[in-house]
């Protein structure tokens, strides 16, 4: 899972302007068979977002929006059981459930004498039910459920695998009997920054190129791939802070990295994509 | 001067008159009338005496090795009568500050000659000169003959340049022979360099010259001879082919040159010409001459300069021990010399009547001479490091001149554990995150701890990145970081984030900064780092090593300027980049703060013991913490004078004349940034200046040139001067001060008298005080100066430049740096504490009975008692904070429950509902007071025992776990009577909103939550895993999808029972993804209601059957029921966007719905007002006719079902199925 840069960019390289549906995903699965499901759909998820970010400017024009409302309109008075929405998302190369936002947004405008709030939008995507029109309630509905990058569904989907990763961790650290404070408890003792993990009582991990081992602790789990933006994103929030707080630590990405960002090991930020199995703890007898 | 000089030499006075004359003004009684008389008129000569002696040394020192130092100017009226003096302008680069003296009166005539030869000489030689000279030495200079002493034979060197070479014969420009002194290029930015006396030959010729790495570092490449040339006649030039030459050829080479020379040696030097002399002549001049006692030329005179030279010394009549030694020491090792014989053909050994011959006539006598000083100085010697002694117990010379010195510097050697490591500081580790100082509640407002938690970050960002680029060519500190840092410090507006800033700034500091002797060492006041405590030696030794091998080798001389060297840099220029007036002010408030601290610190003092062993033991650990602290000091110090002075210095020249008047005028209304002369005052006083001096010194060694002019800082210099005057280190008595001691204070205060800010004439021309230094009689019996704190580590560690000394032994004693020269060993150091300061507020009797008592006891056992005392105090606190307060808070918690349920989910005014609260638990905190008292009582004394040693007398024993008792219950009793109220408050007020809190938006929080059975493996499928799952399934089902794609009913039953696993095993599964699983679940019953699943399977069957739809319904509502723990949306089944589902689906099948609406009702997951209600509103949306008829049907239907259903209803249900079908078919 961890994979060179150049393994990393070939996957990359066959996921320009792939729409985030799970057909797309399906293929990809074909294409690259070795690798496992969970980091290609990591890697999909993180590429599309870039690419999202990169465009998303250009679908705010108010005259992009007014252009996408109109097409909207004109496909639903065609035909509203169609997938009108969902179409003009892939068509213009945007993600659907942004696309249903968007229209949301613009129709609720028109229909409500003021600006909708972002919290009632937020609220409608959830449960579309409360969308007052029929129509676009299933629309965006059809948004929501067919985008695998985006939408309440797929962060919902994103946030309880970082759960699941934490607590998997929690009962890995349980089982080696090493104390820690957890997030929660970092945070009712009034730290600025929290790593999912403190150590106790840090521990040294082995590795077979480092004579002395690295020190640990704190870790950081992260239940994505760490390519390269995320990766120094997460440097420079929480990484490099969890440093300048407690010292040295471990990241550890579930879904795998690219082995050129494991350049910080001597500075004190360790990459794993699973965790250690050669820990060496502070013996307490006065040997 | 020079009379005095000459009536000595004459005999006419003895040494010890000349020595008391110069010494003690007033005390002419005790000298024999005749000697009083003939000084007596000498009298307003007495205080330019040293001055004199000194440059009168230097100057013949110079004169006899022609290539010998600029000498500095005289004294005033120091020299008239000698011959040959050089008085003029010293050396143009340096300007005044390379002047140890400066001269007041017009130079003599008879200096002309001399300047005009030395100017020639350091300017003259071009380029061509410079080439050649580096030819010469880099041809020679691959090995230097172990323990040769200067013996090595010398080659004219480049054959190019023969004449040149002679006619500048001597050794000194040479690094061999001399090594670079006072060469280093000026500190950093914001540093001046040091005036020195400059007794070294650094032309300039080799500062400019690239560095010359040959003694540190055997040069790997292959050096190019500069054109070799049919000229070179020189013994081993001949050899030596004209390209490339190895190493390892010229180390055979000079093998077998230093054969033929053993051979051939004792060699009588050939005839050079006379002094001065252009003449060139080839052989002979250059050839290292060995020493021979027994061709000094004048013995008797040298003797008695020697004398009077090393009383001036002893007497610290002279302003720097260190560089005084330094001199003596490159008389000793000097190489080559022109021989006297014919260079002054009408002086005759033995000749005493005047100084008008030179007085070193050639290296035997420079190395008689500095033997003969180096043998009243021997205490000193001994008490250098291990490395110095060797180099000197080994050095030939010494062994030649005077075997009993060498023989008593072996023995010292031999018995010498003064090992120096002098370890860089560890690489940079963050200062911890300390929630009891930088949690929320220590900031002012939200955004000011957010401010700083971003701050934090930058500053560390801002430290990586220099710590890789800063060694970095063209890299530069301001353009690199400058406007980072100030958008940082722009970002500080509070004056408490200030302060917090500045705390780890300071922090940082003491972390990167202070730790001398090895990674690990704690910060003072810190919490020893887990890190250290897990054997960073181990970790940290790959650090340091490579450190080493990156480490300057040279420190600059044996007076260099103040610098920040390695991490001190980065704050330096952090402080120049931020240039923030807020920050550097809580910047020197703080610093100024925490040496007051330290300063004041009580610090253990020494007690006499009979038990030498244990006490050795004891007196490593006060070492080691005088040494953290004292460290500690000198760095806060250091920056504390750097910020304070910072304002007033500039490069410009000092002001003078009116300017100068008026800037004291002004300048002396600013009080001090901290009181050092109070501090030293009370230092000197309560015989601490051994802490205190060093910090101080300092602190002004960063003052501008203004400052020694203030009467408040002249009062320091004066008390420090005395100081220096006092601390002869011949007088040792007990109950003074220890030897190490007084050499530390006379090193850093030697450095301090050279720095370039303190005005020259201020060591002689202050009237020293006749009598030894007065110190209060009321001063404590053992202060901390009489305590033997000092060791030869952290004396090395404070003056780097002490190490000059074994350099220079080891440069020309032929041993390369590598292996004589700077090894440092790295020895870890465990961690260090300070043990807790003495509690202060004892009073009365029984503070007075325990200080009785801890005076007759090893100061180990009051740290001990005060340490316990301490923490369980601490924890005292810590308890009362867990047992009582804790429950107090569940009180409070109760209370808060009735209170919202008398009042309703509102609850009413959180700030109201605290009062009341508070108003009632409060009271209950006087208990804390009681319950501490116990607590102290019960922990303390087992501490107590289990820290001291089991030999420990019972009566003793008792005694100290009594007063840990009543030391800690004082403690903790001192905080919980002050703040027990308001902790009780706090914790209560979060308890408020914690409750209030849970009480709020999400319902689902509270209540019980189970959690999954004891037998639970935790194998169930992964909640996230199960969401995309039925993701999938409802995309497939909303569409669109390829004709080829839907599911199997088995793949739907079965993701239902593994919802109904993961549901039951709550390991994995967070609020929000049950949320979000129980809406998909409501979706999904939808869709199978209205049958709009497409289902795979043979053959092509599109349609569920409704038999399993039922069961797959059935398994819905079990899961509905019996697992989900948070709420379902059930009423979603009833929106009009799921109702509408059915409106697509030709024929409608209404009884699917019906059957759901039942079975909801039956098992009480929805209540039948509740299902109207939604059937009531569907009837509200707009539906196509048809459609909205039979909605209306089923909701007659539905509701005119029995109110409470019994059970043999639903049994008779279960029999009749499909009546919505019927309907739907009617």
């Amino acid at each position: 899972m961890i994979l060179t840069k150049a393994q990393y960019e070939e996957i990359a390289q066959c996921l320009v302007s792939v729409p985030p549906t799970r057909q797309s995903l399906r293929k990809l699965k074909q294409r690259f068979p070795s690798q496992s499901q969970a980091t290609l759909l990591s890697i999909f998820s993180q590429e599309y977002q870039k690419h999202i970010k990169r465009t998303h400017a250009k679908h705010h024009t108010s005259e992009a929006i007014e252009s996408y409302y109109q097409r909207y309109l004109n496909g639903v008075v065609k035909n509203g059981a169609a997938p009108v929405l969902l179409d003009l998302a892939n068509e213009v190369d945007y993600a659907p459930s942004l696309m249903a936002r968007l229209i949301l947004e613009r129709f609720l405008q028109e229909h409500e004498e003021t600006a909708p709030s972002k919290s009632v939008i937020n609220s409608m995507l959830r449960d579309p039910s409360q969308i007052p029109d029929g129509v676009l309630a299933n629309q965006v509905y059809q948004c929501i459920v067919n985008d695998c990058c985006y939408g309440p569904l797929v962060d919902c989907i994103k946030h309880a695998i970082g759960h699941e990763h934490e607590v998997l961790l929690r009962d890995l650290l349980l089982e080696k009997n090493l104390s820690f404070l957890d997030e929660d408890q970092l945070r009712a003792k009034g730290y600025d920054k929290t790593p999912d993990f403190i150590l106790q009582v840090p521990v040294v991990m082995l590795c077979p190129l480092a004579v002395e081992g690295h020190i640990i602790h704190w870790i950081e789990s992260k239940a994505s791939f760490g390519d390269e933006c995320s990766h120094h994103a997460y440097l420079h929030d929480q990484f490099w802070s969890y440093w300048n707080r407690f010292g040295p630590g471990l990241v550890i990405y579930w879904y795998g990295f690219i082995q050129e960002l494991d350049c910080n090991r001597e500075r004190g930020i360790l990459l794993k994509a699973c965790f250690p199995t050669n820990i060496v703890t502070l013996c307490h007898s006065l040997a | 001067m020079a009379a005095v000089l000459e009536s000595l030499l004459r005999e006419e006075v003895s040494v010890a008159a000349v020595v008391r004359w110069i010494a003690h003004s007033t005390r002419g009684s005790e000298d024999n009338p005749g000697e009083a008389a003939a000084l007596s008129s000498l009298r307003p000569l007495r205080k330019e005496f040293v001055p004199f002696l000194l440059n009168f040394l230097r100057e013949q020192s110079s004169r006899v090795l022609p290539q010998g130092p600029p000498t500095p100017a005289k004294a005033p009226g120091a020299s008239a009568a000698l011959p040959g003096r050089p008085g003029g302008p010293s050396r143009g680069s340096r300007g005044a500050r390379s002047q140890l003296f400066p001269p007041t009166e017009a130079a003599s005539t008879a200096a002309e000659a001399p300047l005009a030869r030395r100017g020639g000489r350091r300017r003259g030689p071009g380029p061509a000169r410079e080439r050649g000279g580096r030819g010469l030495e880099e041809g020679v200079s691959g090995e230097n003959l172990p323990g040769a002493g200067g013996r090595r034979l010398r080659g004219s060197g480049s054959p190019s340049r023969p004449s040149l070479t002679l006619s500048d014969p001597p050794n000194l420009s040479n690094l061999e022979e001399f090594p670079p002194v006072g060469s280093v290029p000026p500190g950093p930015a914001g540093t001046k360099p040091s005036r020195r006396i400059n007794p070294t030959p650094v032309s300039e010729e080799r500062s400019l010259s690239k560095p010359k790495t040959c003694f540190t570092s055997p040069p790997i490449s292959c050096v190019p001879s500069s054109q070799p040339s049919a000229l070179d006649t020189s013994p081993w030039g001949l050899g030596l082919p004209p390209g490339c030459r190895s190493l390892q050829e010229e180390r055979e080479m000079l093998r077998k040159e230093r054969s033929k020379q053993l051979q051939q040696s004792p060699t009588p030097t050939c005839p050079t010409p006379e002094l001065g002399s252009p003449l060139p002549s080839r052989a002979g001049s250059l050839t290292d001459e060995p020493a021979d006692p027994a061709r000094v030329s004048s013995r008797q005179r040298l003797e008695l300069v020697a004398l009077v030279y090393s009383s001036c010394i002893a007497e610290n009549l002279v302003p720097n021990l260190f560089l005084e030694l330094f001199f003596v020491f490159q008389l000793l090792t000097a190489r080559r010399m022109v021989t006297a014989k014919d260079s002054d053909p009408e002086l005759s050994p033995g000749v005493l009547d005047s100084l008008e011959s030179p007085l070193f006539q050639s290296i035997h006598d420079c190395v008689f001479f500095a033997v003969q000083v180096l043998e009243c100085h021997f205490q000193v010697l001994s008490n250098l490091d291990k490395g110095t002694l060797k180099l000197l117990a080994e050095n030939e010379r010494l062994l030649c001149f005077s075997p009993a010195l060498q023989g008593r510097l072996r023995a010292a050697y031999e018995g010498s554990v003064a090992k120096v490591s002098l370890a860089m500081p560890p690489s940079a580790q963050a200062v911890s995150f300390q929630p009891e100082t930088d949690n929320r509640a220590n900031f002012s407002s939200d955004r000011a701890f957010h401010t700083f938690k971003k701050q934090r970050d930058v500053f560390y960002e801002v430290l990586r990145e220099w710590e890789d680029h800063h060694e970095e060519p063209g890299w530069d500190f301001e353009k690199g970081l400058g406007s980072r840092i100030r958008a940082m410090m722009g970002q500080l507006s509070a004056a408490c984030s200030h302060s917090h800033f500045v705390r780890l700034f300071q922090k940082q500091l003491l972390q990167m900064c202070q730790s001398p002797g090895g990674a690990g060492g704690t910060v003072l006041g810190e919490a020893p780092d887990v890190l250290s405590m897990l054997g960073a030696d181990k970790l940290g030794r790959l650090w340091r090593l490579q450190e080493r091998l990156m480490a300057p080798q040279s420190s600059g001389g044996p007076c260099p300027p103040p610098t920040f060297p390695g991490c001190q840099g980065f704050f330096r220029d952090f402080i120049l980049s931020a240039s923030s007036f807020q920050f550097n002010q809580h910047l020197m408030d703080s610093l100024s703060l925490k040496i007051r601290e330290l300063n004041g610190l009580a610090l253990p003092q020494h007690e006499p013991s009979d038990e030498d062993g244990e006490s050795d033991v004891d007196w490593q650990g006060e070492r080691r913490q005088f040494a953290v602290v004292l460290l500690s000091l000198r760095l806060l110090a250091k920056f504390l004078g750097f910020v304070a002075f910072l304002p007033y210095r500039g490069p410009e020249p000092p002001p003078t004349g009116e300017l100068q008047d008026s800037i004291l005028a002004l300048r002396s209304q600013v009080p001090p940034v901290l009181d050092v002369r109070t501090l030293l005052q009370r230092g000197l006083q309560a015989r601490r200046a051994v802490l205190t001096v060093p910090w101080l010194v300092e602190f002004l060694s960063f003052a501008d040139h203004v400052v020694p002019l203030l009467d408040y800082y002249r009062d320091i210099f004066i008390l420090l001067l005395r100081l220096h005057r006092s601390l002869v280190l011949s007088q040792e008595s007990e109950g003074k001060m220890c030897f190490l001691n007084k050499l530390l204070l006379l090193a850093v205060l030697g450095w301090l008298f050279q720095i370039p800010t303190v005005p020259e004439d201020l060591f002689f021309l202050e009237e020293g005080p006749s009598d030894a230094f007065e110190v209060d009689t009321v001063a404590p019996e053992h202060g901390l100066d009489a305590a033997p704190v000092v060791d030869q580590q952290l004396l090395y560690t404070c003056c780097p430049y002490i190490g000059e000394l074994r350099k220079l032994l080891a440069w020309v004693s032929g041993s390369s740096g590598r292996s004589g020269g700077f090894m440092r060993k790295i020895t870890p150091t465990t961690t260090t504490g300070l043990g807790a300061q003495p509690s202060q507020t004892s009073q009365g009797l029984q503070a007075r009975l325990a200080q009785a008592f801890f005076h007759n006891q090893p100061p180990s056992l009051r740290r001990t008692v005060e340490f316990v005392a301490e923490r369980i105090g601490s924890n005292c606190v810590k308890h009362i904070k867990a047992t009582l307060v804790a429950d107090l808070v569940r009180q409070a918690e109760s209370l808060l429950q009735e209170q919202l349920v008398t009042q309703g989910e509102e609850g009413g005014d959180p700030a109201q509902l605290l009062e009341i609260l508070c108003s009632q638990l409060c009271p209950h905190g006087a208990q804390a007071l009681a319950l501490g008292r116990e607590f102290c009582q019960r922990k303390s004394p087992g501490a107590v025992q289990a820290l001291l040693p089991e030999e420990t007398p019972a009566a003793v024993l008792s005694s100290a776990e009594n007063i840990a008792v009543g030391l800690a219950t004082e403690k903790a009793c001192a905080w919980l009577s002050a703040n027990i109220t308001a902790l009780i408050r706090r914790e209560v007020k979060a308890a408020v909103s914690r409750t209030l809190r849970a009480q709020g938006p999400e319902p689902a929080a509270r209540g019980e939550r189970r959690g999954c059975s004891r037998a639970c493996e935790h194998h169930a499928p992964l909640p996230s895993h199960l969401i995309s799952e039925i993701k999938d399934v409802l995309s497939l089902a909303v569409g669109p999808r390829d004709p080829d794609e839907g599911v199997s009913p088995e793949h739907l039953e079965q993701l239902l029972g593994q919802l109904g696993q993961t549901l039951r095993c709550r390991q994995f599964l967070c609020p929000p993804a049950e949320q979000h699983l129980a809406k998909c679940s409501v979706e999904l019953a939808s869709l199978l209601v209205a049958d709009q699943i497409p289902i795979l399977g043979p053959p092509a069957q599109y349609r569920l059957e409704r038999g399993q739809a039922r069961r797959l319904l059935h398994m819905l509502l079990s899961l509905w029921k019996e697992d989900f723990q948070g709420p379902v949306p059930l009423q979603l089944l009833l929106s009009p966007r799921n109702v509408g589902l059915l409106a697509d689906t030709r024929p409608r099948e209404w009884d699917l719905l019906l059957f759901l609406l039942r079975e909801l009702v039956e098992k009480g997951l929805m209540g039948r007002m509740e299902i109207e209600a939604c059937l009531g509103s569907l009837h509200q949306a707009q539906w196509p006719g048809d459609f909205a008829e039979e909605l209306a049907t089923l909701s007659n239907l539905f509701l005119a079902e029995p109110p409470l259903p019994e059970p043999q209803l639903r049994a008779c249900e279960l029999v009749q199925p499909n009546r919505g079908t019927v309907l739907a078919q009617s």
